[in-house]
């Protein structure tokens, strides 16, 4: 078990250095920044000292070299658009797409499960099949389209609720999020609906595939048997049963919502990382780039990495077939 | 081995019992089991109709709409259904150019679909072969091609087109590679399954006893038995390469304005979406919408007629 664990982590450092080094060197070949940056007018001097700040003019190897240098330190560079440190814009940026991120994600659930229980419960009504059908469109249609379709029907159409932006932050709990605030509430809630959509859909056919299987197993015939109500077999006895393997896949999701906030947040102007990586990449930001780009390899390596481990701690194959 | 054999010489002796499978037979019995679902087929009748639409763009469209010399400034923001300079009815109204939006979506469909499809074939052509390759030779080349398979399947599709388009920049080229990046390890799994199933039958084993070069082996014997499952993951991620570029273009990382697909154009539209000019950014989404849910319809149909249960 140790020597898998020494194994998986080295593969994880390797896989996090190739993908650092892919990531620098293509972003460099884009272009030179600078032109984009200063003013066609600047004199020479100011574009040479520029350049020299930035340590543009070293050779590519160095320039790498110098960052994987300063990013041990925890410096990952200035943003040439934003004239701040990276790390402290992104971290300021965090908690933005993390708030979205969670009300999406208990949306998901919470009309989720239900759903899902009941088009399991009577897989062949009506309203089952139109459950299915729905999760199909939450699936396929694409988010930004359906982003849209939200702006155009709640907020300019009926002009109940507003069009993007994040709303007034309050401070709850010694935090300060933007969910402490009605205001705050009334722009999050589409852009997390937009977001909450393929979630729900993959959790409406997850629980649906368990409800299923677990109506036809031994425990609920016995507990109609006994005379249970229903209500009771699905809520005491199933529920807890599919449970395990419905939470296991939505952890693992959790980092692709991550990503698909980039379209959301885009289609919200909602200040958040994932805005930021597009607003960088559109104004070839690249300090920026480089570090949303390593740092989200970074995390879904951790979470491969805490996936193979726990997988190889709860079956032996796995743990013998990767040593060997 | 030997049971095989006796299996089959009892079935030479007797040909009325196996009836020996044609192609067209396979063919025949393949879409009288597709067409039992009528769904399938209207969104097969669909795709069809949508491809002839889009790529007879310039035979059915009543206008080019990336023809400047053609376009008037005073036909702009014209409302669905009326006639504009050309004499002619614009059905879902006009752009802020005064391009005619029937013909910009029929030519921006044709964009997506060239990209989708193109994008798809060489994502197949690259995951095809590795996986192949992987199955075939097993060992240290299998390990290490399927562990980063494994590793990009892990990521979703949009975040490793970021970082392709990211690295890339933009343009038809681009974004057709950063698409091939994010999908051809899809391909490269499900080949990887079926054939390292098939590469311990018997045949593999007979094929490779002869003097046969490996390539022909690879692609003539054993390819064409794990097809099958290929051609739903085919279908599928063609849909999804669509719905990708659209979403990359509308973020405005994908296409630019010069070359638009159906993604440019809602992004276009998606700026006016504070006045009432609902038509620029609908009606393309509309059409996105239809292909992509069309498309997937007929996989799923396609794989419920592939699947083992449903094979005599």
């Amino acid at each position: 078990m140790f020597g898998f664990i020494i194994s998986r982590l080295l593969q994880a450092i390797v896989v996090i250095f190739a993908m650092s080094i892919i990531v620098f060197v293509g972003v460099y070949a884009i272009g030179n920044p600078i032109d984009v940056m200063i003013d066609p007018a600047a004199t020479a001097e100011i574009r040479d000292n520029l350049i020299r700040q930035y340590g543009l003019d070293q050779p590519l190897w160095r320039q790498y070299l110098s960052f994987i240098g300063n990013v041990a330190q925890g410096d990952l560079g200035r943003s040439m658009v934003y004239n701040t440190s990276v790390t402290g814009l992104v971290f300021s940026r965090l908690p933005a797409t993390l708030e979205l991120v969670l009300v999406a994600i208990g949306i998901a659930t919470l009309i989720g499960i239900p759903a899902g229980l009941y088009a399991g419960y009577r897989p062949n009504s009506f309203s089952a099949k139109a459950i299915m059908a729905l999760s199909i469109l939450g699936f396929s249609v694409p988010t930004f389209w359906i982003g849209m379709l939200l702006i155009m029907g709640f907020a300019v159409h009926l002009g109940w609720l507003p069009s993007g932006g994040r709303g007034d932050e309050g401070r709850f709990l010694g935090i300060s999020t933007s969910l402490a605030t009605a205001n705050g509430w009334s722009h999050v809630i589409l852009p997390a609906i937009n977001l909450s959509l393929f979630k729900m859909g993959l959790m409406i056919r997850l629980t649906r595939a368990g409800m299923v299987e677990a109506m036809q197993t031994d425990y609920v015939k016995f507990a109609r048997a006994q005379g249970l109500p229903d209500r009771q077999i699905v809520f005491q006895h199933v529920l807890r049963n599919i449970s395990i393997p419905v939470v296991t896949v939505f952890g693992l999701e959790l980092g692709s919502t991550l990503a698909f906030a980039v379209v959301t947040e885009s289609v919200f102007n909602w200040p958040g990382v994932g805005k930021l990586i597009i607003d960088s990449i559109l104004q070839l930001d690249r300090p920026v780039m480089v570090t949303y780009l390593i740092l989200v390899v970074i995390l879904f390596v951790i979470i491969n990495f805490t996936i193979d481990v726990v997988y190889a701690r709860l079956d032996p194959r796995v743990r013998l077939g990767g040593t060997k | 081995m030997s049971d095989v054999a006796t299996t089959r010489a009892e079935t030479l002796a007797e040909p009325v019992a196996a009836p020996i499978e044609t192609r067209a037979m396979r063919l025949k019995n393949f879409w009288s089991d597709f067409r039992q679902s009528w769904v399938a087929v209207a969104s097969l009748v669909v795709i069809v109709s949508l491809l002839a639409l889009s790529f007879g763009a310039p035979l059915v469209a009543p206008q080019d709409p990336y023809n400047l010399a053609m376009l008037d400034w005073l036909d702009a923001f014209l409302r669905p259904g009326t006639v504009g300079s050309g004499g002619y009815v614009h059905v879902l109204g006009t752009d802020n150019a005064g391009r005619d939006m029937v013909s910009a979506i029929f030519y921006g469909l044709r964009t997506s679909f060239t990209i989708g499809i193109s994008a798809g074939a060489l994502a197949l052509t690259i995951g095809v072969s590795i996986g192949l390759t992987a199955a075939y030779f097993g060992g240290r080349i299998e390990s290490l091609l399927m562990r980063i398979v494994d590793l990009q399947l892990s990521m979703p599709a949009i975040l490793l087109a970021l970082v392709m388009v990211a690295v890339l920049g933009q343009g038809v080229m681009q974004i057709i590679l950063a698409l091939v990046f994010a999908q051809y390890a899809y391909f490269a799994r499900t080949t990887h399954g079926s054939a390292s199933v098939e590469r311990g039958k018997d045949y593999i084993e007979a094929a490779r006893s002869t003097p046969l070069p490996t390539y022909r082996v690879l692609f003539k014997h054993l390819l064409p038995n794990v097809m099958p499952p290929l051609i739903v993951v085919a279908t599928v991620q063609v849909a999804s390469a669509i719905a990708l570029e659209a979403t990359l273009s509308f973020l405005g990382v994908g296409l630019p304005l010069t070359e638009p697909s159906l993604g440019t154009l809602i992004s276009n539209g998606f700026r006016y979406i504070h006045s009432d000019r609902y038509w620029l950014s609908i009606y393309p989404g509309i059409f996105l919408m239809i292909t992509v849910v069309a498309i997937n319809l007929v996989g799923d149909q396609v794989r419920t007629v592939l699947a083992p249960r449903h094979s005599r």
